[in-house]
């Protein structure tokens, strides 16, 4: 990791934003936005994670870009899994 | 390099301490190679006797040798150990843990404890699956498909499952050391481009090792716990789905093939070279391919389940992706064979395995591309094609690969050079058995002899007897090695630093090396394969 | 040995290891270790959530019916638990890159309470699943119907998959809990003991990458367990 030191400020910001982002979810989740529900609680649950990773797990602030591959390595093979397992499912019915 | 007299008796890793204590504590890479060496070939001649049984069995069209319950679990225990304890750690476990810190110029690998638990993960991986063995058995084929593994079958399904899960965390392990190691470690002035091309074979491998493994290890404790509990994930009787389950263990399972034979074409780009006297061609090339076969490779685990259920569409994608995998390997078929145009040829022991990969894995490979071809597979699916197809790539590849390079760095491990004409004698063994073999396989399975039957119309029975008749000449060609290598242990003549006259840092050490691996830290100034500027191969001492 | 060459420095860093040439690289190779150990999880979870998707789009109401049934209150509390417990732990890696051993152990120690409170309340949740009769198996029998269609009855099938699921996947997220807990009980000591200065701290820093990594499953997991369809 690098020596950069992240200041008292930026970690209290970062935990008091997942913790709003939190109970956003968890609001957003009674009121009834149809299929957008779920689009919109993983669109912030995918904040809140950017958020840990990028600051607290200082990503953002690594000098060694090896880091950030292998994150988005990592990433880009689940996407894989899921999607072209979800391509067999989603087309199974037109055959 | 010690300019004083070459004797057996100088310091090295090997007579720096002796005592069991020092081999099953050692954090020595070099060491942990031997401790996976001993392993893997008891492993090795484990699943080659569940071979040897099945061919027997096979000699004859009726079922007479053993019911039809122990046939499928001979073949489900020769898959399984064959796979995930010979294979699969093989080359890296062995070849990869002796060479990657030499040929980086490093003292040891990142993390010499992790790679020590590795080892023991491995037997004690090992343990349980002999335990489940000898108490008997599994017969769900080493696929493990449900409903069968999870609900029907009666044997240890989920013994196997868990030594197959804990083997996979030490695949992991041994891929999370190299890549740490190749990336953190490089001597000074050893930039990526100069890297010998067994190191990024052995890169892509750690690539899909870490992606890929944990699948299969989340798969396992889904059908432990499915078969445990009663659950339904995987079971269409309650609402599950038995594709899931393919989905998932392919997802690994097909990229495991690449991890067994990706290192293995490492181990011929240094062989080619070496006995071509010549630079390999196409340096870059083969580097990038090898990282093209461990991304590409991922993208295709469906073409195991083309008639299984899944839908047209995402069949034709599969099927598509896997005739583009196909791409890369055929890149690294052209450049040896170029290296080798106009080469000054030496036949020895590794360039004859080295011969052997190329061609036998052609074969293997081409055939891949009938298998991917949706119509055709349609008619070989689950008949003796595909296993003469994939026999041909773990057997007359991967399995061929390593024995090149057993023979290649042997001076270097043990000091001592194993005698020439009986190491050739070996490869032609050995070659002439495979082909033996699997040949007639090809044709059984397209002529209609299903895979993991125990019994087969007599019509079959003249191919299946040849077939037999190969894998006892095969097995003689295995043992000869075993034999002549402890052999050279004791008698066998003293090894230079480079009897091959070969590139890399690993030969500008002493053989076999010292525990930190060089006198002086290395400092790179060379490119790789730079064999215009090698001197000739010198003569192996008399000696011993 | 021949491990210190003729021109050796005069002292090493006590924490550095013989095959390592600096302080830095050893540090550089212990960090890239742990994030490829993470890539790892990614996959490892990963093929429970490919499992957890199809499933979801296959059985839409049933696995909302089901999601419904668990407490959202406690799902909520626990997922503001984990995210103060990263905030615990980020601390106590400052705390050790500018030499403060006192604050490190308070931390660290806090972290370990948050922690022990999350699997805690898990407890409490899975309690009350056994006591409805939701783990699967042969007692699993679940009361209800799908939300909106009170006459139509959950099929119990797809809610014994849905808890497969709920319970595979923060089953296997707590034992990561737990080995967190353990590995974080040890640094404790390790800090009380004065070992972490500034100029080594890698175990702490790994540790933490690890501890973030668990949250950020908790934090994917929450929504998509708890929240599935909360409208009705």
């Amino acid at each position: 990791m690098s020596e950069h030191i992240v200041s008292l400020k930026t970690n209290v910001s970062v935990w008091l934003a997942l913790l709003v982002l939190t109970g956003v979810t968890a609001g957003v989740a009674f009121i009834d936005l149809g299929p957008f529900n779920t689009v919109v609680a993983l669109v912030i649950a995918t904040c809140k994670a950017l958020m840990v990773v990028l600051i607290f797990m200082h990503v953002k602030y690594a000098s060694d870009k090896m880091v950030k591959v292998v994150v988005i390595s990592a990433l880009f093979f689940l996407m894989l899994l899921l999607g072209l397992s979800l391509a067999d499912y989603a087309t199974r019915m037109l055959s | 390099m010690a300019t004083a007299a070459i004797t057996a008796e100088r310091e090295n890793y090997l007579n720096q301490e002796y005592g069991i204590k020092s081999w099953l504590l050692t954090v020595d890479h070099k060491r942990i190679a031997l401790l996976y060496l001993l392993s893997i070939t008891f492993f090795f001649f484990i699943g080659g006797f569940f071979a040897l049984l099945i061919r027997l069995e096979l000699l004859t069209p009726a079922g007479d040798l053993v019911q039809a319950d122990t046939y499928n679990k001979l073949f489900t225990m020769h898959g399984q150990v064959m796979v995930f304890f010979f294979l699969i750690p093989s080359i890296p476990a062995v070849l990869g843990n002796f060479l990657v810190p030499l040929m980086i110029g490093a003292k040891d690998l990142a993390f010499p404890r992790i790679n020590l638990l590795s080892w023991y993960l491995y037997i004690i991986a090992g343990i349980l699956m002999l335990h489940c063995m000898l108490t008997g058995g599994v017969d769900t084929g080493w696929t493990f498909y449900t409903p069968f593994s999870t609900a029907f079958s009666n044997t240890k399904v989920i013994e196997a499952g868990l030594a197959i899960f804990v083997s996979g965390f030490s695949s992991i392990l041994t891929g999370l050391n190299f890549v740490v190691t190749i990336h953190r470690m490089r001597a000074p002035g050893m930039t990526w481009d100069r890297l010998p091309l067994f190191i990024w074979a052995h890169y892509a491998t750690s690539i899909i090792q870490l992606l890929g493994t944990p699948v299969i290890a989340v798969t396992l404790v889904l059908v432990v716990l499915e078969r445990a509990l009663h659950l339904g994930i995987f079971d269409p009787t309650r609402g599950g789905d038995p594709l899931l389950f393919q989905h998932l263990f392919w997802f690994y399972s097909h990229p495991a093939v690449y991890i067994m034979i990706l290192p293995a074409m490492g181990v011929v780009s240094e062989i080619v070279p070496c006995f071509s006297r010549k630079r390999i061609f196409g340096y870059n090339f083969i580097a990038m391919s090898s990282i093209a076969i461990a991304v590409f490779g991922f993208l295709v685990w469906a073409h195991h389940m083309f008639v299984a259920g899944i839908s047209l569409y995402s069949a034709l994608i599969f099927s598509m992706l896997s005739y583009l995998v196909a791409v890369p390997s055929a890149v690294k078929v052209f450049n040896w064979t170029a290296t080798m145009h106009k080469g000054s040829i030496t036949f020895s022991t590794p360039m004859l395995y080295a011969f052997g990969f190329i061609g036998l894995f052609t074969m293997g490979g081409l055939t891949g591309l009938f298998l991917a071809a949706l119509g055709i597979d349609v008619h070989v699916t689950d008949t003796y094609f595909v296993i003469a197809h994939f026999h041909y790539i773990m057997v007359g590849g991967a399995v061929m690969g390593y024995l090149g390079g057993m023979h290649f760095w042997w001076p270097k491990i043990s000091g001592r050079m194993y005698p020439e004409s009986l190491g050739r004698l070996a490869a032609l063994i050995v070659f002439l058995g495979f082909n033996l073999t699997f040949f007639p396989q090809f044709i059984l399975g397209y002529l209609g002899m299903p895979r993991r039957y125990w019994q087969y119309p007599p019509e079959f029975q003249v191919l299946n007897v040849l077939s037999t008749a190969g894998s006892t000449i095969l097995a003689v060609g295995y043992l000869l090695p075993m034999v002549y290598f402890l052999w050279s242990m004791r008698y066998g003549k003293i090894a230079p630093a480079n009897p091959w006259g070969a590139s890399g840092l690993e030969w500008k050490t002493t053989s076999p090396p010292p525990t930190f691996n060089f006198e002086e830290p290395p400092v790179v100034d060379f490119e790789a394969y730079d064999y215009e500027h090698i001197p000739a191969p010198q003569e192996a001492r008399v000696g011993g | 040995m021949l491990a210190d060459s003729p021109v050796a420095v005069a002292h090493h860093n006590p924490e550095l290891k013989h095959h390592f040439a600096d302080m830095e690289q050893q540090r550089d190779a212990s960090s890239l270790g742990m994030w490829l150990f993470l890539a790892t999880e990614v996959m490892f979870f990963g093929g429970m959530f490919c499992a957890y998707l199809i499933y979801r789009l296959w059985y839409f109401p049933d696995f909302a019916a089901a999601s419904k049934s668990l407490d959202i209150t406690l799902g909520t509390v626990n997922t503001a638990v984990l995210i103060c417990s990263s905030l615990t732990v980020v601390l106590a890696v400052g705390a050790a890159q500018l030499g403060k051993r006192q604050a490190q152990v308070i931390y660290l120690a806090l972290t370990l309470v948050l922690g022990l409170a999350f699997l805690g309340i898990k407890g409490v949740e899975w309690t009350s699943k056994f006591k409805e009769h939701h783990i699967p198996g042969a007692s699993f029998h679940f009361e209800g119907s799908i939300p909106d269609h009170p006459g139509q009855p959950v099929d119990q099938q797809h809610a014994q998959i849905f808890f497969s699921l709920y319970f595979a996947m923060t089953g296997m997220h707590a034992l990561h809990m737990v080995i967190g807990v353990g590995i974080f009980s040890y640094l404790l000591y390790q800090a009380w003991k004065g070992r972490y200065t500034p100029e080594y701290h890698t175990p702490l820093e790994n540790s933490g990458l690890y501890w973030h990594f668990v949250d950020i499953i908790w934090i994917y997991l929450f929504p998509l367990l708890y929240l599935i369809d909360r409208k009705k």
